[in-house]
């Protein structure tokens, strides 16, 4: 089961405002989800290796050259606020610290 | 030739008589710009429709001295891939004015190629959904009962190939988003093995699963374009050099060819409508020569447990960029950053989107990793070694592929886990990262009924020949009741 | 620091490499320039993009990695380290977790003439963030009205070095910083600016009654980031931490603010949730794979590095440590010093004359060898000519402090000033004889015992011949004539 605590917890990590009733909606739609999903669990997959890539490549390089950047126009072009060349965004308070 | 007969053509028809001189590039494009006109206000498969730039692109090919191999040939784009100066939104509110600095690898080969963009057309919300309902911008309409959905995430293109609004239109398929799609829209739908078409400017939903592929009419307009999709790209560290060039698959019968039906696809969960067709292909498969045996994936119903747990990990990240400092939508009036992320991205995703994200956070966090993430991998584990097992004693494999016809607007959308088990036929492929394809196989109750047919890793040109064989056999040759709207 | 306890540091060094191109773009590394002028899709994250490593960031970390003698895996992976952060354009950095490129490493240090060895927990590759600059009355973060992001940084290739927790002093911190600094100087991986941020260190703390092997509570001081801030910012927490442990009260686990300007040590606030990155592997990136011969092709183009040359140079030059050590701080300078050497075969000679006149005229300067005009050759061109008698050797200092500036050669400097060394007996008593009849008072004085006046005879020939004396011909010329 998801609580609410959870829910509220993996809202804020993935910086998602829910509110009341939402939180509720959410809770039940993940654990009903989550229901199904937990049928993995019943697998037993301790000689199992984990896949992250279903292609075996390794060592994809480029080479260290220059290439041009964005110019200054379309590189800040979609910016919803721009002062002085960068991007302007609220206050980060002591809180958000990382 | 008429205009209704010049959309009727396919792309490899209509390639060959625009080099013959037979009609012109504008006037195919100006005849599918007419199309658009008529069908689309009650289809909705465009979310832009770029008129002028068509016109322009069409001209500029008729005026070159030389018609590049698919000069002139338009095309419906999904809207998840990025196209510099035109909005690109993956339908979310998120990106309703995002105009991309660059444009996406993929589409700058099919333009090399001579391919002119119609337009950008709709989508579940940042390709999450099999109805092409979770688009912030209105559902799109199956052109086979406009009461019903397309399918998705690529509904719009699936939609607009299936209407004649495009000659053929590119997709991306992350669990099944091209091929349950085409099912439902009665035409052909590609996903390539994961790496052989770049992902770079395909806005992403799951990384290590998300693949472009074509939407067209025929196995050969397919093939036609996914020879100009392949290729490595130095911008996408996943993608591989094609091992060999794809070619038109010749019109040939089955025989020589063991093909397996998946047996945990097919049986139970499937609607009775869907199975019939499907019997009755395997029936024609066998007289057009093939071999048919039973496979297995063993594992196969863990697949959709351990796609809903590594695809929504991913997106969870993938999603992250959306944060209101560099493009996109931005909520005023925030007094921190913390507040501006968060009413910004609860007010830029739809419902489903927030779900995914929710979902896959959940499943990366403190605690919960092992048991999900981590066990999900190794359920992708045995998804290859079961597909890798069955194709040692089956060339193909085959399955419906989706469990039901299209089903209509509103049914599924109160119940996620109901909408998501529409894919159950088709996740396993990704998780494997294997190309397969889905061609019409006939109509159950007037809807149209798709066929899977999967092949292994980089064996598209196998899977396109088999594919043409079975469209031989099949001969399905309906086509969505358009109403003569003036 | 109390008796009774011993202070236990590990260190956290980023270092940002010197490539010409960003970790995962081709967007030029450099430091300030306008903001927001060196940016791409790719580390502005603009949707779509996907990151392809720069195999020089590799070669560099494989650097690295083989300096601090570290095992290197065969394989290492990339992962997700996901949090929300206006400077993290992605929402996750793209990082090593589990599977970090190198791992049990060692850097030998020597403190107060005891040598340790500081091991080194891992070594891995990650990309740098953005730079937020904080608008409000104190351009600190705390109190800003709002902040301006700068994206030109974000995407730099960064290494981190991890210590283990084998450091006991605040000094022995600060020469480790230093040792490694002057390594990765010396690799030519990065320029190790510290006031530009391409050397930033972090450092955990504890302490602990002496004698206990358990750790105690540990706090995080941030951004410790020049070598007075490590030191004292150390000192003072571990007074700190044992001020707390000595009363009976315990220290609590933090991040921790130094004020350098009042020196004092305050808990920055704390977090309303505690961290929670959701590691997972990165889709995007295909593993690395460091086989034997991909660590063979790194080791054969590495340099030999500085432990191994100062050995050689205590061993076959009979330099003192010290001096070996000062020869081995700089790349530029152990090159010099043996291009010199092969020159002229008096290494001793040669490392006093590098440590008391090159390094003294760059140090006054502010310049950099590289730029120096006197090479190696000339160098010992000059001291051949100080050997020979030529020149005296204070003379040579004054030409040395030319051929700085002119970049012109010793024997064309000695040329045109006339400084040859003057030990014709003939003109120098000439010149005796003169300064001793103008000093008469003097010399009466030292005939009657004042033999301290010598050298004011001394001075005053040397006066006369502007230094060019032989100070051997003065000294048997003078005692003859004054006896």
């Amino acid at each position: 089961m998801v609580s609410h605590d959870d829910v509220k917890y993996v809202a804020r990590l993935a910086r998602l405002k829910l509110a009341g009733p939402e939180l509720e909606r959410y809770a039940e739609q993940l654990s009903g989800i989550l229901d199904h999903i937990n049928k993995i669990a019943e697998l037993d997959l301790e000689e199992v290796k984990p896949t992250s890539h279903v292609i075996s490549i390794t060592n994809v390089f480029r080479e260290d050259t220059v290439r041009p950047s964005a110019p200054p126009a379309a590189a800040l072009d979609n910016g919803p606020e721009i002062e002085s060349g960068a991007f302007r965004v609220p206050p980060i308070l002591d809180t958000e610290e990382q | 030739m008429t205009v209704a007969g010049l959309i009727e053509l396919n792309a490899l028809e209509a390639a060959e008589r625009l080099q013959n001189g037979e009609f012109s590039a504008v006037e195919l494009v100006e005849a599918y710009l007419g199309q658009i006109r008529r069908h689309d206000p009650a289809i909705l498969a465009y979310l832009r429709v770029s008129e002028e730039n068509a016109r322009l692109e069409a001209e500029a090919i008729d005026a070159a001295p030389d018609r590049p191999p698919l000069g002139g040939l338009p095309a419906a784009v999904k809207d998840v891939l990025v196209t510099e100066g035109i909005v690109t939104t993956c339908a979310s509110r998120m990106l309703e004015n995002y105009r991309p600095i660059y444009t996406a690898t993929c589409i700058r080969q099919m333009r090399r190629a001579g391919m002119i963009i119609l337009g950008k057309t709709n989508m579940d919300e940042f390709a999450m959904g099999s109805s092409t309902e979770n688009s912030a911008f209105g559902p799109t309409h199956n052109p086979w009962d406009l009461d019903r959905v397309p399918g998705g995430s690529s509904g719009g293109s699936a939609a607009a190939v299936a209407a004649r609004e495009a000659l053929w239109a590119l997709g991306s398929d992350t669990g099944g988003s091209i091929r349950q799609p085409a099912a439902f829209c009665g035409v052909v739908g590609l996903k390539p093995t994961y790496g052989s078409v770049s992902r770079y400017g395909l806005v992403a939903f799951a990384s290590s699963f998300d693949q472009v592929g074509p939407i067209t009419r025929t196995v050969s307009d397919a093939a036609l374009m996914l020879r100009h999709l392949v290729g490595k790209d130095p911008r996408d560290s996943t993608s591989i050099a094609y091992p060999k060039e794809i070619l038109i698959p010749e019109d040939r019968d089955l025989s020589g060819l063991r093909i397996g039906v998946i047996r945990e696809l097919v049986g139970e969960g499937i609607d009775a409508g869907v199975m019939a067709v499907f019997d009755q292909t395997v029936k024609n498969l066998a007289i057009a020569g093939a071999e048919i045996v039973e496979s297995s994936l063993p594992h196969a119903e863990y697949a959709l447990p351990a796609y809903y747990i590594l695809a929504p990990a991913e997106a969870s990240a993938n999603l992250a960029r959306f944060d209101g400092v560099r493009y996109g939508l931005r909520a005023a009036g925030a007094a921190g950053i913390t507040e501006m992320y968060e009413t910004t991205r609860s007010r830029g995703f739809g419902d489903e989107v927030k779900r995914r994200i929710m979902l896959g956070t959940y499943a990366l966090s403190s605690g919960y990793y092992d048991a999900y993430y981590g066990r999900s991998q190794k359920v992708r584990t045995l998804i290859v070694e079961d597909f890798q097992k069955a194709f040692g004693a089956a060339d193909l494999l085959i399955s419906p592929t989706a469990p039901t016809t299209a089903f209509r607007l509103g049914e599924k959308t109160g119940d996620p886990l109901t909408m998501y088990m529409s894919d159950i036929c088709t996740i396993p492929v990704n998780l494997a990262g294997l190309p397969a394809i889905s061609i019409p196989a006939g109509l159950s109750d007037g809807l149209p009924v798709g066929l899977q047919i999967i092949g292994p890793a980089f064996s598209e040109n196998r899977l396109l020949a088999a594919a043409r064989g079975a469209e031989l056999a099949i001969g399905f040759d309906a086509a969505p009741p358009l109403g003569e709207v003036s | 620091m109390t008796a009774g306890y011993e202070a236990v540091i590990g260190l956290e060094i980023h270092v940002e490499l010197s490539t010409e191109s960003k970790m995962f773009c081709g967007c030029r590394v450099e430091f300030g320039g306008e903001p927001n002028t060196r940016t791409c899709p790719v580390c502005a994250a603009h949707p779509g993009a996907l990151p392809v490593i720069n195999e020089k960031a590799i070669d560099y970390l494989a650097r690295i990695a083989l300096s601090l003698d570290c095992d290197i895996p065969p394989g290492s992976i990339f992962h997700r380290k996901n949090y929300f952060y206006p400077d993290l354009p992605k929402g996750y950095q793209i990082s090593q977790y589990d599977q970090p490129f190198a791992i049990e490493g060692h850097l030998d240090i020597s403190v107060d003439e005891e040598d340790i060895r500081v091991g080194i927990e891992r070594v891995h590759m990650e990309e740098d963030t953005a730079k937020n600059i904080h608008a409000g009355a104190s351009g600190r973060i705390a109190g800003a009205l709002y902040s301006l992001i700068d994206f030109n940084r974000s995407g730099t290739p960064l290494v981190e070095i991890v210590t283990k927790p084998e450091i006991h002093s605040p000094q022995s911190a600060r020469v480790f910083l230093n040792k490694l600094k002057n390594l990765l100087k010396y690799l030519e991986v990065s320029d190790c600016n510290m006031e530009e941020g391409s050397l930033r260190c972090d450092a955990n703390v504890s302490v602990r009654p002496a004698g206990s092997s358990e750790l105690g509570v540990k706090t995080e001081l941030k951004n410790m980031n020049s070598f007075k801030h490590l030191e004292k910012g150390l000192a003072r927490e571990i007074e700190r931490q044992t001020g707390l442990l000595a009363a009976g009260e315990r220290v609590v686990q933090q991040t921790v603010h130094f004020d350098f300007a009042t020196g004092e040590v305050t808990p920055m606030r704390s977090k309303e949730f505690a961290h929670d990155y959701r590691y997972f592997p990165e889709p995007d990136l295909a593993p690395l794979v460091a086989n034997q011969e991909f660590v063979d092709r790194i080791a054969a183009s590495m340099p030999e590095l500085p432990d191994a040359r100062a050995g050689r140079y205590r061993r076959d030059f009979g330099l003192t440590p010290y001096n070996a050590e000062v020869m081995t701080s700089d790349r530029k300078l152990s090159d010099f010093f043996e291009e010199c050497v092969r020159h002229f075969n008096d290494p001793k000679l040669v490392s006093n004359w590098l440590m008391g006149e090159l390094l003294g005229y760059l140090n006054a300067t502010g310049g950099e060898l590289a730029d120096c005009l006197v090479k190696p050759a000339s160098l010992a061109e000059l001291l051949g000519m100080i050997e020979s008698g030529k020149i005296s050797n204070a003379v040579g200092k004054e030409v040395f402090a030319e051929m700085c500036q002119s970049g012109k050669k010793a024997a064309a400097i000695v040329e045109a000033k006339g400084l040859t060394q003057i030990s014709d007996t003939a003109e120098l008593e000439a010149i005796i004889d003169a300064v001793l009849a103008e000093n008469p008072e003097q010399v009466a004085q030292y005939r009657a015992g004042r033999d301290k006046l010598f050298g004011f005879f001394v001075g005053m020939v040397m006066k006369k011949t502007r230094g060019r004396a032989n100070p051997q011909v003065i000294n048997t010329l003078l005692k003859e004539k004054l006896s």
